[in-house]
């Protein structure tokens, strides 16, 4: 199913200019896990929805996670609530959505010099929480998992898993507009026209085409994450939000067949996740002024490194391939100014707090409870729309959607081989994505590329994702798409720079060893051989002589 | 490990641009010479020679006379590896090392005080100082904008003659193309083998016999560059002759077939000039005899071998070419562990966006050199008497965005073989 575009639409006339007017029961602001959950909650009951996203699915704090689908046994001596949630929607996701899980199982172990007292607390505070954990013996840890160091002190098995959170919320979405709920990406929502203590109608701007238009719903859901705050505050509600930026490092080769956590009160550098063929280690929290400043640094990286190679000494070693980050919302209840110690539960807040009876916040929480974050949602607008249909996203399997499946590792390859043909060749050479599989991609998205097709692909699939970062297959895939008239002018050249500008952020952090023979190749390709740096449409730029 | 008990007058470490230029004029001035080093950036070369292009980089400023550009930059950039030649002498090198290519077979067309603009494959208009001669007819039809078709073949993956067609329609409206099967390929075709396919004339007929209904009102066809690999020129004059039009190549995305003909080009001439070359092998340590002579660990395992010289040439390249290398906190040179002058903190070498005009400041790290391009060590003084350097590996430069990366390494290897003789 694709998504589609077209909503109910009328011409409104906004002054002397025509704006385009769309219409729906529930806006839904905000593509991530728990907007595109919503979605498909609200499909299922029967509600008609429409979501709105700035620039891609899980642009935010969705696709800038470990992809860990939490045993809750990380939360036990902070957050029992939050432990218990993550034990009762871990099981549910591997029932409903396994394509999207891998079932990795993990361990949670403590090295010389970690605090002995938690460590001894560690199994009780599992079992008051329900959560299953199983010492084992140090010799049967390292056998599980040999790169383990070999100051170990404690080691627990628990029922961690690793899940893809680009294929869950594609997924999601997928499903949504199957049951005919509509999506629209690339829409920045710029204000709220208020009337009668409701939100009467969204304005939004396309960021693709750079016109405006606006959404009426019933119902507002602003499913923003980190930028739930800045939402808010166009409808003149308040939330105080502190914006913890946590940076994760990917590395070259898959280190573990299990999560593996370090056993200790959650701090940085904790976390090694299995997806696919890499791992993913963080991460870090550091607060910042603007969720639009988050970006992984230098000095994060190196911080990650030098504290989790205690737990993995390999780290210290091992080729990382990228870093990426993200930023969790994390509603400020009190006076609290540190971001571990809030809480990670999430907020439903109802805004009819603050005088707009329509318009509710959804923020906060972790990807593991997506899920139970979308239900009370729907839950609460339901109530308010006097819908009576009851959540079913318990039991009701997702479906695998074509949208989301290219994002697995491996299965572009495979579906190569699988369907040899001799014309389909492979445009992305460390991760086997082929033209076909390209095809595909761009066939369950057309419309809202927005600023960059190739990006949008990228998001989608394993292009760019290996180690040359998008050098070149950004090349290869941007003369297909002249080649399939999706670009034109120097258009694919622009996308082309946006892409790798954009894959830059999270390569410039782990420039050492081998990747920066990498980025020394890339740049000698892009700037050295084809002058992209340049600006190719400037009037001075001739080739006639000037002697 | 084998002994080598030869001694070389000189021992050229690297083989890109640098180090092939510093054999062939240290051979050139009768010394004996042994050379080393792996897949340099030769290989992944477009088969330009660029000189000097942009200044100052920050604006992005282009400049059609690159000695002009040499000026500018030695003016605002003294340290500049430049501003260690004069003139002559930069043109000298170029020269000779452009003629010795000629003479085996690859020729380079250009002017003397200008640049030549060629489509590269993304598109862009690029500024070089020479083109391959395959090239130079794609710079005259640019030129003039004249009525041109590019072919391209199915199942050649990186090279789009609509990409071409789109960047350049509003500059050059009778730019055209059309994609045809490649006579007897199916599937993935590679460049290498279809300039392998195009020695044989029967290929090329096909080829042509092809495209002829699509070339009607055209003067020139462009073709990715793979027509042929050892004589790629004959290749051209050919298709010429059957089709009656003008015929050039473009290059493909590296790496292309430029490398292996430079590569070929070399592989033949150098040990015609008496060069003993121990190729993709690497220097894996360096001792210093009691004579001062050097005393090189080359390659690695049952082929590794021991290699005396009275001199050496350090032209390994950057971090691509593996003559510096990038730790976690500092960067290093590997080979002689020579100080390299860098930024602070690993924090600085590179800048926020990629495309950033005013580069990296990695990009200007590197190697310094005194006036006769002898690395220094950390005092400031020669770290030794008979060790030069000369390419990218030095200091001060940032070729990727000036356009200066085949002259300045053919200029500092011909300054370094000159300073050795004194």
């Amino acid at each position: 199913m694709n998504e589609s575009f077209f909503v109910v639409c009328c011409n409104r006339s906004e002054g002397a200019v025509k704006v385009k007017t769309l219409q729906t029961r529930v806006l839904i602001v905000g593509g991530g896990a728990t907007g595109t959950g919503l979605a498909r909650d609200l499909a299922l009951r029967g509600v008609p929805c429409l979501l709105a996203e700035r620039r891609d699915i899980n642009a935010g704090a969705s696709g800038g996670n470990h992809g860990l689908l939490h045993s809750g046994a990380r939360y036990v001596a902070s957050d029992m609530e939050a432990a218990v949630e993550c034990r009762e929607e871990g099981a549910i996701l591997k029932a409903v959505a396994p394509q999207c899980i891998e079932d990795t199982g993990g361990l949670f172990v403590a090295v010389q010099g970690d605090d002995e007292q938690y460590v001894a607390d560690f199994e009780g505070m599992c079992k008051k929480s329900r959560i299953p954990a199983r010492q084992l013996d140090l010799g049967e840890a390292r056998e599980l998992e040999p790169l383990l160091s070999d100051k170990l002190i404690s080691a627990y098995a628990v029922e961690d898993a690793a899940i893809d959170p680009f294929m869950l919320s594609l997924d999601n979405m997928a499903h949504a507009l199957a049951l005919g709920a509509q999506s629209i990406r690339n829409a920045k929502v710029i204000g709220f026209s208020m009337g009668n203590g409701r939100i009467q109608r969204a304005l939004f701007l396309d960021e693709t085409s750079g016109e405006s238009f606006e959404v009426e719903a019933e119902i507002v859901v602003n499913a923003t994450g980190a930028w739930a705050g800045i939402v808010a505050a166009l409808a003149g509600a308040d939330i105080h939000i502190l914006y913890s930026s946590g940076s994760l490092l990917v590395t070259q080769d898959r280190l573990t067949k299990r999560v593996v956590n370090r056993l200790r009160k959650a701090s940085d550098s904790d976390i090694l996740v299995p997806g696919g063929t890499v791992s993913v280690l963080g991460t870090t929290s550091v607060t910042i002024d603007s969720p639009d400043d988050c970006r992984p640094t230098v000095a994060e990286t190196d911080r990650i490194i030098e504290d989790a190679q205690a737990m993995i000494p390999i780290l210290a070693t091992t080729r990382y391939i990228r870093a990426y980050a993200g930023v969790r919302p994390l509603v400020l209840l009190g006076e609290s100014g540190d971001a571990r110690s809030v809480s990670r539960g999430f907020s439903l807040i109802d805004h009819a707090r603050d005088n707009v009876d329509n318009f509710i916040t959804i923020t906060g929480g972790k990807l593991t409870t997506f899920r139970l974050m979308a239900e009370k949602t729907a839950d609460m607008v339901c109530n308010k729309l006097g819908v009576t249909a009851p959540c079913v996203t318990r039991t009701e399997p997702l479906p695998a959607s074509t949208m989301g499946r290219w994002t697995e590792p491996g299965l572009a390859p495979k579906s190569w081989v699988r369907n040899r043909d001799e014309a389909d060749l492979i445009l992305c050479e460390c991760e086997m994505v082929s033209r076909n599989s390209i095809d595909s991609i761009i066939e369950n998205m057309p419309g809202m590329r927005g600023n960059s097709m190739l990006k949008a692909i990228g998001l989608r699939s394993r292009v760019g994702k290996g180690p040359c970062q998008g050098g070149f297959c950004g090349l290869r895939i941007t003369g297909h798409l002249y080649d399939q008239g999706h670009v034109s002018d120097e258009q694919g050249l622009t996308e082309l720079k946006t892409f790798v500008g954009r894959r830059w952020r999270g390569f410039s952090p782990v420039l050492w060893g081998l990747p920066m023979v990498q980025a020394d190749l890339q740049e000698a390709l892009y700037c050295g051989a084809l002058d992209m740096e340049l600006d190719h449409n400037t009037d001075d730029f001739t080739c006639e002589d000037d002697e | 490990m084998t002994r080598n008990d030869d001694i070389y007058d000189v021992m050229v470490i690297g083989a890109g641009f640098a180090g092939m230029a510093a054999a062939l004029f240290a051979s050139a001035q009768g010394l004996k010479v042994v050379q080393t080093g792996a897949t340099g950036g030769i290989d992944f070369s477009t088969g330009f020679i660029d000189l000097m292009g942009v200044h100052p980089i920050a604006e992005g400023k282009r400049w059609q006379n690159p000695w002009l550009a040499i000026e500018a930059v030695i003016r605002d950039c003294p340290k500049h590896p430049y501003g260690l030649l004069s003139k002559d002498e930069i043109f000298e090198s170029v020269d000779t090392f452009t003629r010795f290519l000629a003479e085996q077979g690859l020729e380079y067309v250009g002017h003397f005080a200008r640049n030549t603009c060629s489509v590269t494959p993304a598109g862009t208009i690029k500024r070089t100082y020479r083109v391959p001669k395959t090239a130079w007819n794609g710079s005259l039809a640019l030129g003039k904008k004249a009525p041109t078709l590019i072919v391209d073949f199915h199942g050649l993956k990186g090279f789009s003659g609509t990409q071409l067609v789109e960047t350049q329609k509003h500059h050059w409206p009778e730019l055209k193309t059309v994609r045809i099967q490649f006579p007897g390929g199916h599937g993935e075709l590679y460049p290498e083998h279809m300039a392998w396919a195009l020695a044989d004339p029967t290929v090329q007929e096909k080829m042509i016999a092809a495209i002829m209904p699509h070339a009607v009102d055209v003067e020139y066809l462009g073709f990715p560059a793979v027509l042929g690999l050892n004589d790629p020129q004959k290749v051209v004059d050919h298709l010429a002759e059957l089709s009656g039009k003008h015929v050039f190549e473009i290059p493909t995305m590296p790496p292309s077939i430029a490398g292996p003909r430079l590569r070929a080009v070399f592989d033949r001439g150098l040990p015609s000039l008496g060069v003993c070359t121990h190729s993709q092998k690497m220097v894996t340590d360096v001792q210093v005899l009691d004579s001062g002579m050097f005393e090189f660990s080359v390659g690695t395992g049952a082929a590794k071998l021991s290699v005396t010289a009275k001199k050496a040439i350090l032209a390994t390249g950057r971090f691509f070419g593996k003559g510096l290398q990038a730790e976690r906190k500092k960067l290093v040179e590997p080979v002689f562990d020579l100080p390299v002058v860098q930024p602070e903190a690993r924090e600085q070498w590179h800048g926020q966006e990629f495309f950033a005009p005013q580069g990296h400041p990695v990009n200007s790290a590197g190697i310094e050199v005194d006036e006769r391009l002898r690395p220094m060590d950390a005092s400031g003084r020669p770290a030794y008497d008979n060790l030069y350097a000369a390419g990218a590996i030095l200091a001060h430069h940032d070729w990727m965005r000036m356009k200066c990366g085949a002259g300045l390494a053919i200029a500092t290897a011909y300054k370094a073989v000159k300073e050795l003789m004194r």
